[in-house]
């Protein structure tokens, strides 16, 4: 069986850009390669990771600077035509600020950087990055961010759940939705969400970080297997945004 | 409106007096000596060089000597302390560790957020400016009660300022100490440690060498920011401080991010000769150091410098400790080659000049001479001055310890009292600290809150690091000597407690004014035990930091000797935590109780005041304890292990019980705490204890074990499904209502805290 092509895109101060290597290339066993962000092209695979980190510093709205990296002309021409790109953290950020993804990331409600275990789950298991789950399972996941509090407006969040489109929202380890599982403030506890054409997803918890038996959890694998699922087995991205059941 | 790049500038300098000498905080025999060595009167540019070089910051006149008592070699120490940026240990694969910990108080006291993240800076640079890439930082914080709202506002900044810097780098913090104490209102401690890996073949020296190489800047540019950040660290926290802001350097850690990558990638091209980072003192420190090292001298111009802004004259520039930057030499003619590299990150490498064959800096702007000095005396361990200075033991110390310890009523309800002890700053859980910090970043954390020390596991290899800060600052009060191998014997304990083996040790030393003749008694006491302490376990002192003048108007902090201790696992599957597992596991107490009181937490909270005598330290037992924990965590016997520290047996407990969650329970077995005082055995910090916890089938395995090792041990009962600590027959307590005290503590406080922290 041939192995998946991950590409790890690394701006200036991508810094969970190794994490998601390993994991890709490591953990996954795939091929994984760094894509280096003045590159003009992100070159042959499958998957385009952007990885975790404060790009440029984050010293203005984190991912505003990373958008204008030349090699993203390239990440939205491959999603525009149905590449997968998985945005994690600061690359979910850095997805919404190059209009991949709706919405926007807001600083935590508490004003402080949280770094802990949380509880994910899964809205949408019919996604080409949650098909090796079930719809209502929950995953332990941690995040690790500043502001990745998700706000967009009514319109868009109805949007969003009308199609089916938020993969994640943080719950209670039963999987119970409530305010005090929600870390940093987003709107309806949404911790992870899909485009439309269902090939681009942008989450602020850190699967790779949940990936290695090594270090414990390993949740976080189960989105990296769902990415091969769909990789391997089918050529286009699922058609998963049916209206919800 | 056009941009003009910044330019240096000569300007006519003030007249060298004795009396400006004074006023660089130079003594007047020094300023004869400096006029010696010259054979002149020097100029205003010089004097500030030499003023900051034969800083304390800089020079370490004042404790050399007695840091040179320490075993600074053997073990598996490949750079012998104080010879490079960072202590270097093998851990065998052909790797080595580089680290090292260091103070950041004074700007911190000032500036909290940009003092604390400029101290991770700094030792991070100094980590790899080595070659070796850091993998994990700690911290080592002080501060006075939380109670105080400035207490509060420096809390929040430093712990803002460690985050951001950290966490934008993108190092793990894994572990730390905080604790609060009066001793420390007006001159917080903020140390920070790191640690990196490098490859024995990739090490990078902190040396200039063969004539004709190139030096280069590389990095940020150079502003007017801490100009003699270098000299504010050598003085006392006065009012006068609050002027001293302007010292306090501004960090940028996704500079810093570009410059780790390019510096290591630059490394890797062979082409570079040394490395040293610009902490202080900046290109005056590096340039001196570097030549003195090198048996070199150099030539550079600084009109060559990158600059932030326009008309720095010469004084500053060579002052200035803008972060962000390093001294490179380069072999002449691949100048290019490292250009390159840093073109590539966006980062300056200038050429500001090269290394010539005799011992003399030159420093140019354009083509003036604005400075001529050899570098051999300015540095430590060359020509800077050296002191002994007189010490007096202090007449607090008998007065203190000739007081009954135990001079309070016996508390009858203990679960009563373990809910109040849970809930005090230094017991209390510091979730509120450590969820700021990404401690998870690299993916290599194997534990970091529920473990003594953090397990770091190394990629590609079987092994890990267990590594801690420790250091008990109102032991070392009552009994310098005493209270600092304690320090050094508890940092050991905390790392086997993990399973790996300790292995060696960096140390922060957060004393007084030296000239004080007791603050020197207590320094060189600390000194003393901290040398005797590390040649009985075998684990010498790879490099450190001193920092004096931590007074305030009210008097000095408490002696705070900072222990950082590295441990090696070498199979990272046998790290153990200190969490309780499962019902039916067995809970042993390893190590012997003496309800020793004397300047511990319980004693603080009964009577506020430490006094009597602190807890002995066998070192036979405490060597005992500690192989007997290694071996039986290495026959994976054990299921958890906590040392008794901070709050005694009755706490060591609580904590592995709130850490497994909250559903398990453990009833003490009616001896637990012998026969003496109840609550002097279940608070008291009597040294060498071990609580672990064991499968009920491996009992009589780990039993023998112990027997044979002639290990005193009890049994303190066996852990249940109740989500209750029963203390007797008739008192007993919630694990919620312990978790609650315990977690909800600090973040009560804050949460209602209305100060900012600084920082943005």
């Amino acid at each position: 069986m041939s192995r998946v092509r991950f590409g790890v895109v690394v701006f200036p101060g991508s810094n969970c850009d190794h994490d998601a290597h390993y994991v890709a290339g490591d953990v996954m066993g795939q091929e994984a390669r760094f894509i280096w962000h003045k590159e003009g092209s992100i070159g042959d695979v499958d998957v385009v990771i952007l990885p975790g980190g404060f790009s440029y510093g984050d010293y203005l709205r984190c991912g505003a600077i990373a958008r204008f990296s030349p090699v993203m002309k390239d990440v939205v021409r491959f999603a525009n035509a149905g590449g997968r790109v998985i945005g994690i953290c600061n690359g979910f950020q850095v997805l919404t600020e190059a209009g991949l993804l709706p919405g926007v990331l807001l600083r935590n409600e508490s004003l402080r950087f949280i770094c802990r275990s949380v509880h994910l789950r899964v809205e949408n298991a019919r996604t080409d990055f949650t098909n090796a789950c079930r719809a209502g399972d929950v995953l332990e996941i941690p995040i690790a961010h500043g502001e990745g509090n998700y706000f967009a407006d009514a319109d868009t969040i109805h949007r969003l759940e009308d199609r089916n489109r938020i993969v994640f929202r943080y719950c209670e380890p039963d999987g119970t939705i409530s305010a005090a599982a929600n870390p940093n403030g987003s709107i309806s506890n949404i911790a992870g969400i899909i485009n439309e054409g269902g090939n681009v997803l942008g989450m602020m918890p850190h699967p790779e970080r949940a990936a290695d038996p090594a270090l414990g959890h390993t949740d976080g694998r189960k989105v990296f297997d769902s990415i091969l699922r769909a990789v391997l087995h089918d050529e286009a991205p699922a058609a998963i945004l049916s209206d919800r059941s | 409106m056009s941009f003009k790049i910044p330019q240096a500038v000569v300007k006519e300098e003030p007249a060298v007096t004795p009396e400006l000498a004074r006023e660089h905080g130079l003594t007047d025999e020094e300023y004869e000596r400096i006029m010696q060595i010259l054979g002149r009167v020097p100029n205003y540019t010089e004097l500030g060089i030499f003023s900051v070089m034969w800083s304390e910051h800089c020079s370490y006149k004042n404790s050399i000597l007695l840091l040179k008592t320490l075993p600074r070699s053997g073990g598996r120490l490949l750079v012998a302390a104080g010879e490079e940026n960072a202590g270097l240990v093998d851990i065998g694969d052909g790797l080595a560790v580089a680290f090292k910990i260091e103070s950041h108080n004074h700007p911190s006291a000032v500036e909290p957020y940009q003092g604390a993240a400029t101290g991770v800076g700094g030792i991070l640079r100094d980590i790899f400016s080595m070659g070796a890439r850091p993998i994990a930082v700690l911290n080592s914080l002080r501060f006075g009660p939380l109670t105080d709202q400035r207490v509060q506002y420096l809390f929040k900044g430093v712990v803002k300022g460690i985050a951001d810097y950290g966490n934008s780098f993108g190092v793990p913090t894994v572990a730390g100490e905080v604790y609060f104490d009066e001793s420390y209102r007006g001159n917080p401690l903020v140390n920070a440690m790191a640690v990196g890996i490098v490859e024995h073949g990739g090490v990078a020296k902190a040396t200039a060498k063969g004539k004709g190489n190139s030096v280069m800047i590389v990095g940020s540019s150079t502003g007017r920011d801490g100009i003699h950040g270098a000299t504010f660290a050598s003085e006392e926290i006065s009012e006068k401080s609050e002027s001293r802001r302007p010292s306090v350097q501004v960090g940028d850690p996704f500079t810093e991010k570009l410059l780790l990558e390019a510096t290591l990638e630059a490394i890797k091209t062979g082409y570079v000769v040394g490395v040293q980072d610009m902490g202080a003192a900046g290109i005056t420190c590096s340039t001196s150091e570097m030549s003195a090292k090198g048996n070199a001298g150099m030539s550079v111009d600084l009109s060559k410098v990158p600059l932030r802004e326009d008309g720095m004259t010469a004084y500053e520039i060579l002052l200035s400790e803008s972060q962000e930057r390093m001294l490179f030499i380069v072999e002449k003619g691949h100048e290019e080659d490292v250009n390159k590299i840093f073109k590539k990150w966006d980062l300056h490498a200038e050429m500001i000049g090269t290394v010539e064959g005799d011992a003399e800096i030159r420093v140019n702007v354009g083509r003036t001479c604005v400075a001529q000095v050899p570098p051999d005396p300015l540095v430590l361990g060359g020509g800077a001055p050296v002191y002994r200075r007189e010490q007096k033991r202090p007449d607090y110390v008998e007065k203190l310890r000739a007081k009954k310890a135990d001079g309070f009523e016996e508390a009858k309800n203990l679960a009563e009292e373990l809910l109040q002890m849970v809930a005090r700053p230094n017991i209390a859980s510091k979730r509120w600290v450590f969820e700021q910090y990404d401690s998870m970043v690299r993916t290599n954390s194997v534990t970091t809150d529920d473990a003594d020390a953090a397990v770091v596991r190394i990629k590609g290899t079987t092994k890990a690091l267990a590594v801690k800060t420790d250091c008990n600052g109102r032991f070392v009060y009552l009994n310098p000597y005493l209270g600092t191998q304690i320090a050094v014997a508890e940092s050991a304990r905390n790392v086997v407690c993990t399973g790996a083996t300790p292995v060696a040790i960096t140390n922060c030393l957060n004393f007084g004014n030296p000239y004080d003749p007791e603050i020197y008694w207590q320094f060189a006491e600390a000194i003393r035990g901290m040398g005797d302490a590390c040649r009985t376990l075998g684990t010498p002192v790879t490099g450190g930091n001193v920092s004096f003048y931590n007074e305030h108007p009210e008097g000095a902090v408490y002696p705070t000797p900072v222990i950082g201790m590295l441990g090696v696992l070498d199979d990272v599957s046998l790290a153990l935590n200190a969490r309780f597992k499962e019902p039916g596991d067995v809970v042993l107490e390893i190590g012997e109780n003496f309800d020793e009181i004397g300047g511990t937490e319980y004693q603080a909270f009964r009577t506020g005041e430490p006094c009597g005598e602190i807890p002995r330290l066998d070192w036979q037992r405490e060597m005992r304890v500690q192989r007997v924990v290694l071996q039986l965590a290495s026959k994976r016997l054990l299921r958890s292990a906590h040392d008794v520290s901070d709050g005694g047996l009755l706490t060591c407990l609580a904590e592995s019980l709130i850490a497994a969650g909250g559903s398990l329970g453990l009833k003490l077995e009616s001896d637990a705490f012998g026969a003496g005082r109840r609550d002097l055995a279940a608070f008291g910090e009597s040294q060498s204890r071990i609580v672990v916890s064991c499968k009920s089938g491996d009992e009589p395995v780990v039993r023998q074990v112990l027997a044979k090792n002639g290990q005193t041990f009890k049994r303190l009962g066996i852990v249940d499904g109740s989500g209750m600590l029963r203390i007797g027959e008739n008192q007993a307590i919630g694990i919620s209502a312990l978790r609650n005290a315990f977690e909800g503590s600090i973040e009560r406080v804050m949460a209602s805290s209305t100060v900012g922290g600084g920082g943005s």
